[in-house]
C-alpha cells in the first residue's frame, strides 16, 4: 500500500490533496512527501495503532435502525484532510455572516415578521412548517440569539466550489469526533506536527462553555450549567458525555431536572435541588416539555418552557430554532442574508428547486434521476432520494410523495463531491468527503478550525452520514505563512 | 452528585452482591443435596421460599424439580434475583454512569454478563455447574475488589458501599435462613446432621476459616448463628456491614439523619439477639422481621436521596 502520488487518480473530482496525479496542493505538499516516504508497513501500523486507540477511548455510536443499542467503533482514516489557513479565513467569515443572518431571521420570525411583511419568504412557508412553534413567538432568548450551536454542511463540487449544503441549527451532533480524531492523529503521526502549522481544535469545549455561561440568566462566574441528554440509547449519547465531562457540567436525563412553582428549574441531587440557568440541551423540540409538546415524552421536563419564557433558564438551543435549518427554508438563505445585513452570502447555496413551485416541480419530476430530492425536515441521511444511484421503485414512490406533498421536497443537482486520499485495504484511493465546521454564537462568534470531515467509505458513494455507513478523517487548517 | 446517579450505582452494587451470594446459595444447597442422607427434611422447594420470590415461583413453574429451581435461581430472566437477571441488571446500571466507575469497572460486568449468558445452557446448569457457580462468585468479587481499590472514595463510591453491604446484609440472613429451615427436619442423629448443617453455611460464606481462628471452637450451632449475624469484624456478617453502612451514612453523605437511625436501630436489634434461644424457637421469623427492617431502611435511603420531590427541598 505505498502511496505513489503519480498513480492515485480521482478522475473528474476535485482532490483536496492533489491538483492533478502526481502534484500535491502547496498546503499538502509537506504531508504528500511524508506519507509517499512511508512504507506500506509502517502506514499499516499506524493505522493499526489509531484503530486501537479509539477502541481505548470508548468511540462509539449507536446506529438506529439496529434496534437494541450496539455500539460501534466509528471508522477513522488516518490520512488527513488538509486546507489553507487562507481558504479557511474567508470560509470563517462566510460562516458568521450566515449564523448572524439566520438568528436575525428566526428572531424576526417569532416577533414583528418584517420578512414576510415585506414580502421576502412567502407567508405560507413559515406557517406550515413544523419547525415552526407558535409557543416560541415573543420569546426574547439573551442577545436574540437563538441558534447558539451550529453545524453547517460544507460540500465541495468538481470545479472546486464550496458550498453550504445544509444547517443544522437543532442538535447537531459530531463535535466530539473532531476533537478525539486530533487527538488520535498527534499519537499517529507525531512528527508531522512538529513541522506543521496546524491550528489546534481541543479548544471547543472551553469556547462551548464560556458561550454557554454568556447565556445564563443569573451573573454568575461559574452558572450551573447542565448537558441534557435523551440517554443512553442515543445514537449520540458518547458526546453528550464526552461534552459534559470536558466541561465539568452534569450530564442530566429529563427525570433529573424539575421546574418548581417559582418557574426556575432545578435538578435533584444527593445535596438537595440545586438551580440549573443554563441548559445544553441535546433534545429535540418535541420532547423537550409534555406540558406544551408532546404529551407522553419522557425524555422531557414538565413547565420548562414556561421557566424558559419566563428568563429563569437559558436553552441552547433556543426551541423553535430549527424553524430555520428547514429544506425549503434554506433555498431563501441567500435572500435573508441580503436583507438582514445587505451583503452578498460569501459562501453560496448548492443551486436549489422547490417542489411547491409549479415550474420547478415539472423540472424536478421529470429529471428525478439527475437529482438529489431532500424532505424539508429530515436529518441524518434519512428520506432523501438520491435520483442517480435509485432504482425505477424508489424514483416513483418519490414522484408520489413529491405530488403528495410539494412543500416538503426541494431538489438538487448531484454535486461530484471531492474526494481525499483514504486507506482502502492495501491501497490508498479516493473517497468522497464533506465537512461539518461548528458555530458557536452568543454575544460573540466562534468558529471551530476545521470542523469535523465525514467520508463515504464505500467507492463511488456519496453518503457520508455515520449512519450510514460513513467515516471520517481529521481536518487541517494549514498555515503555510504569508497571505 | 445527581440523585439519579447516586441510585444507579447503588443498585449496580446491590445487584453485583446479589449475583455473587445467589451463586453462593445455590453452590452450597447443591452439595448439601448431594452430601445428606435423604430423609433429613431437605428439598429444592426450601431454595424458592429462600429466594423470597417464591409466589413468582408459583405461578411460573409447575414442580419443585431440581431443573425447575435451577433455572429459576440461575438463568431465568424474569426472575427478581436470578443470577443471570442480576448481572443484566448491575450491567444496565453501570452501563449509564459508566463515566463516574473505572473503565475497566464497566469491562469487567460487560464481559462476566455475556460469559454468564453464554454458560447458561442446560449442560452447565446440571453438570458443570459448582465450577461456574465458583467463577461467579469469583469473578464479582474481583469487580468489588476493582472499585474498592480504583474508585476514589467519595460519595459516588459511598453509594456503591451502602448498596454493597445492604444487600449482602440481606443474603447473609438468607443463608442462615437455609440452616434455620432444615432446624425443623425430624430424624435421628440430628446433632450431628445440625453440625454439618452449619458447617455448609459457613462455607457458603467462605466464613469457615474466619470462623475457626476467630471463635476457636469446634462447629457449634449456638456459636456459628453468632458469628453470623453479631460479628463486627468479619466482613460478611450481619453486624459487620451494619456498621459499614452506618459509617457511609454517618461520615460520607449529607442529610443522613434518618436512613441512619434507622440503621442504628438495626443494630441494636441484631446485638441483642440471643443466639441459642433464637435456635431453639423464632430464628425464621428473627430474619423476617431483619430482612423486613431492611427493606424500611432501602425505602428511607431512597426518599433521602434518590426520589426527591419538589415539596422536599425548597
Amino acid at each position: 500500500m505505498e502511496i505513489e502520488w503519480s498513480t492515485y487518480d480521482p478522475g473528474e473530482f476535485y482532490d483536496e490533496m492533489i491538483s492533478s496525479p502526481g502534484n500535491p496542493r502547496r498546503a499538502a505538499r509537506a504531508i504528500a512527501s511524508y506519507l509517499q516516504k512511508l512504507s506500506a508497513r509502517q502506514l499499516g501500523r499506524r493505522q493499526n495503532a489509531a484503530d486501537l486507540a479509539i477502541a481505548e477511548m470508548g468511540v462509539t455510536f449507536t446506529v438506529y435502525s439496529e434496534g437494541t443499542n450496539i455500539d460501534r467503533t466509528w471508522p477513522f482514516d488516518i490520512i488527513p484532510r488538509i486546507i489553507p489557513l487562507k481558504e479557511w479565513s474567508r470560509i470563517e467569515e462566510g460562516l458568521e455572516q450566515r449564523m448572524t443572518a439566520l438568528n436575525m431571521f428566526i428572531h424576526d420570525l417569532y416577533h414583528e415578521q418584517k420578512i414576510i411583511t415585506d414580502g421576502i419568504v412567502p407567508k405560507k412557508l413559515i406557517s406550515g412548517s413544523k419547525s415552526f412553534l407558535p409557543q416560541c413567538i415573543g420569546a426574547s432568548p439573551r442577545f436574540n440569539v437563538w441558534a447558539h450551536i451550529c453545524g453547517s454542511d460544507l460540500v465541495r463540487d468538481r470545479d472546486g466550489t464550496l458550498y453550504v449544503l445544509e444547517d443544522n441549527l437543532r442538535v447537531p451532533s459530531g463535535v466530539s469526533y473532531m476533537i478525539e480524531n486530533r487527538s488520535i492523529t498527534k499519537r499517529v503521526f507525531p512528527e508531522l506536527f512538529r513541522k506543521h502549522r496546524i491550528l489546534p481544535v481541543d479548544d471547543y469545549p472551553a469556547h462551548l462553555f464560556d458561550m454557554l455561561a454568556s447565556l445564563s440568566p443569573r451573573p454568575l462566574d461559574y452558572p450551573e450549567i447542565v448537558v441534557m441528554t435523551p440517554g443512553i440509547y442515543n445514537s449520540a449519547y458518547f458526546e453528550h458525555a464526552y461534552l459534559a465531562q470536558q466541561m465539568g457540567a452534569e450530564l442530566v436525563e429529563g427525570g433529573d431536572l424539575m421546574v418548581s412553582a417559582d418557574d426556575c428549574v432545578y435538578m435533584k441531587t444527593i445535596d438537595g435541588l440545586q438551580r440549573v440557568d443554563v441548559i445544553y440541551r441535546r433534545v429535540n423540540d418535541e420532547f423537550l416539555d409534555p406540558d406544551v409538546f408532546l404529551e407522553d415524552s419522557a425524555l422531557g421536563v414538565r413547565g420548562l418552557m414556561r421557566a424558559w419564557r419566563a428568563g429563569n433558564v437559558a436553552l441552547a438551543n433556543a426551541p423553535g430554532a430549527g424553524v430555520a435549518d428547514d429544506k425549503v427554508i434554506y433555498t431563501y438563505v441567500p435572500a435573508i442574508i441580503k436583507y438582514y445585513l445587505d451583503q452578498d452570502p460569501i459562501i453560496p447555496n448548492v443551486p436549489s428547486w422547490r417542489c411547491e413551485d409549479k415550474v420547478q416541480r415539472e423540472y424536478v419530476l421529470a429529471n428525478l434521476d439527475k437529482l438529489v430530492v431532500k424532505p424539508a425536515n429530515e436529518s441524518g441521511g434519512y428520506g432523501m432520494l438520491v435520483g442517480p444511484h435509485a432504482s425505477a421503485v424508489e424514483r416513483s414512490k418519490f414522484v408520489n410523495l413529491i405530488k403528495h406533498n410539494p412543500r416538503n421536497y426541494i431538489a438538487q443537482p448531484t454535486l461530484g463531491l471531492s474526494t481525499a486520499p483514504t486507506i482502502c485495504g492495501q491501497h490508498v484511493e479516493p473517497r468522497h468527503l464533506d465537512l461539518r465546521p461548528f458555530i458557536l454564537q452568543s454575544d460573540r462568534t466562534y468558529v471551530t478550525a476545521g470542523g469535523l470531515t465525514r467520508v463515504a467509505l464505500r467507492k463511488g458513494s456519496l453518503v457520508v452520514n455515520s449512519s450510514q455507513g460513513g467515516g471520517s478523517k481529521d481536518t487541517w487548517i494549514v498555515d503555510t505563512g504569508g497571505n | 452528585m445527581l440523585s439519579r446517579v447516586a441510585e444507579r450505582l447503588y443498585w449496580t452494587a446491590r445487584y453485583l452482591e446479589r449475583a455473587e451470594n445467589t451463586a453462593r446459595l445455590v453452590r452450597v444447597f447443591s452439595s448439601m443435596m448431594l452430601d445428606l442422607p435423604n430423609g433429613v427434611g431437605l428439598n429444592w422447594r426450601q431454595l424458592v421460599d429462600v429466594s423470597g420470590a417464591h409466589e413468582y415461583y408459583d405461578s411460573n413453574y409447575r414442580s419443585c424439580g431440581e431443573r425447575n429451581v435451577i433455572k429459576f435461581m440461575l438463568s431465568d430472566m424474569d426472575t427478581h434475583g436470578s443470577v443471570i437477571s442480576s448481572l443484566a441488571m448491575a450491567r444496565e446500571n453501570m452501563r449509564t454512569t459508566r463515566d463516574l466507575v473505572p473503565s475497566e469497572g464497566w469491562e469487567h460486568v460487560n464481559e462476566l454478563y455475556l460469559f454468564a449468558r453464554k454458560k447458561l445452557t442446560g449442560k452447565t446448569l446440571l453438570k458443570d455447574r459448582h465450577e461456574f457457580l465458583s467463577e461467579i462468585v469469583m469473578r464479582c468479587q474481583q469487580i468489588t475488589g476493582l472499585l474498592a481499590g480504583t474508585m476514589s472514595h467519595g460519595a459516588a463510591y459511598q453509594f456503591v458501599r451502602v448498596g454493597r453491604n445492604l444487600e449482602r446484609a440481606d443474603m447473609t440472613t438468607r443463608m442462615i435462613d437455609v440452616g434455620s429451615a432444615t432446624l425443623i427436619a425430624p430424624g435421628m442423629e440430628l446433632e450431628r446432621l445440625e453440625n454439618r448443617l452449619w458447617t455448609y453455611v459457613l462455607r457458603s460464606l467462605s466464613a469457615h476459616q474466619m470462623y475457626r481462628q476467630y471463635v476457636r471452637r469446634r462447629i457449634q450451632p449456638d456459636q456459628v448463628l453468632a458469628f453470623l449475624l453479631q460479628d463486627m469484624i468479619f466482613p460478611r456478617a450481619v453486624a459487620h456491614t451494619l456498621g459499614e453502612i452506618a459509617s457511609c451514612l454517618q461520615d460520607h453523605l449529607p442529610h443522613s439523619e434518618e436512613p441512619l437511625r434507622a440503621v442504628l436501630r438495626l443494630q441494636r436489634l441484631v446485638a441483642e439477639a440471643n443466639a441459642e434461644k433464637l435456635r431453639a424457637g423464632g430464628l425464621h421469623d428473627f430474619i423476617d422481621l431483619l430482612q423486613l427492617e431492611f427493606g424500611n431502611l432501602h425505602q428511607l435511603i431512597s426518599g433521602t436521596w434518590f426520589s426527591l420531590e419538589l415539596d422536599e427541598a425548597v
